[in-house]
């Protein structure tokens, strides 16, 4: 079980700021327990893709959506795709 | 052998930072496997521009490596920033967002997060500029068995060096934890300070009992005295007192002193102390051996009468 306090602990240049924007703006998912968010580990890797995105590849907050969402239409693709047995397992 | 990091990076020897940078981005962009899913020759890629930037960003092994005292593998380290379990983790994403599970990422309506969750953070920020209670901090203190009797003010020292002036009342025990209201650790954002939570360790006495908030010792008195009784001067925790001892007092015998205890405090009354007798007949006197050994008691008694255990 991944915690908010547990994922900001993982990545040193994530700050809280910048998960509650992701999150608010749907780019990373989290489930809520009471007062708690939780997360899984998809949701650390998509952190891990957009801190990638933003420090390595200078995707700015501005073009992160068009590039998100372009990823999400990709994978759903494959995952389309696989199920057809089109992609190997 | 992992390749010249100059090499896979497309720059010259002497390219500055801004160029190794700027070349390692490129590559970046155009290799990541999370962006390139069919292609598993890009996260090879990936991952030799991530560890040729890696060495050479670095000022202090870039020149090591160009003076050769470590290869291109000298480092097999995450890049700065996405540290932790797991550390460098190229194409993690693409992993997991190619099972079913994935389509927790598939298209969303807009907006529904911001009212889903935009609460928990404003708590969260709340929780941290709202007024906190410093915490409790814990000490302990020895405190000397006459100081638990008559109660005494006392100076902890802490281990910051500031100094605690302790106020111990009357009747304290050992294990008994005193608290001093706002001495803990400092509030944030103008909380109140917490507590000092002083645990006491109470020594023990070298003739002196405590029996609760009574008092206990052991009075020595001379042959001369116990027989014929008379006034003896007693030490007490409280100053010495004239004690009229009663004629013919037996070792052994009690005689209390009333309020000459654990002092009083508040509601609560002073203890007694309780003085049992010990008849010390000192060093031998011939004299003493000569007179007891023509005394013949008026009413002989045995002393042991009674003193049977039965069959």
């Amino acid at each position: 079980m991944i915690t908010l306090d547990i994922l900001c602990a993982r990545f040193s240049s994530l700050q809280e700021g910048d998960l509650e924007r992701w999150i608010c703006a749907g780019h990373v998912r989290a489930e809520r327990r009471g007062a708690e968010l939780i997360f899984e580990e998809i949701d650390a890797e998509r952190v891990r893709l957009i801190l990638e995105l933003r420090d390595v590849m200078q995707v700015n907050e501005e073009a992160l959506p068009v590039v998100l969402s372009l990823l999400d239409q990709l994978y759903a693709l494959r995952r389309r795709l696989r199920d057809l047995g089109a992609l190997p397992g | 052998m992992a390749e010249d990091p100059y090499k896979v990076l497309g720059v010259a020897r002497d390219a500055t930072p801004e160029a190794i940078k700027s070349a390692y981005r490129k590559l970046a962009r155009k290799h990541h496997p999370d962006l390139n899913p069919g292609k598993p020759e890009a996260e090879e890629k990936f991952k030799a521009a991530s560890a040729a930037h890696d060495l050479l960003s670095d000022p202090e092994r870039r020149a090591r490596y160009d003076r050769g005292e470590i290869d291109a593998e000298g480092q097999e380290k995450a890049p700065p920033g996405y540290g932790g379990p797991g550390g460098f983790n190229p194409g993690g994403y693409r992993r997991q967002a190619e099972e079913p599970f994935g389509a927790r990422y598939g298209q969303a309506p807009e907006g529904m997060f911001e009212d889903l969750f935009a609460d928990i953070f404003e708590a969260r920020r709340r929780a941290e500029t709202g007024p906190r209670r410093g915490t409790d901090e814990s000490y302990r203190l020895n405190v000397a068995f006459l100081d638990a009797v008559r109660g005494a003010t006392r100076q902890l020292t802490l281990p910051d060096g500031k100094a605690l002036s302790v106020k111990i009342p009357p009747g304290v025990v050992s294990g008994q934890v005193l608290r001093l209201r706002g001495q803990g650790g400092p509030g944030g954002n103008g909380g109140p300070a917490g507590d000092a939570l002083i645990e006491l360790d109470v020594a023990a006495h070298e003739f002196l009992r405590r029996d609760g908030n009574d008092l206990r010792m052991d009075l020595p008195v001379t042959l001369k005295e116990t027989v014929l009784g008379g006034p003896v001067v007693v030490p007490t925790p409280h100053g010495s007192l004239r004690v009229n001892l009663p004629a013919g007092s037996d070792s052994g015998r009690t005689i209390r002193l009333r309020g000459k205890g654990v002092a009083g405090h508040g509601q609560r009354a002073a203890g007694d102390l309780f003085l049992t007798l010990r008849v010390a007949v000192g060093t031998p006197d011939a004299a003493l051996e000569e007179f007891v050994r023509g005394w013949e008691p008026e009413h002989p008694e045995d002393p042991r009468a009674g003193l049977e255990f039965g069959e």
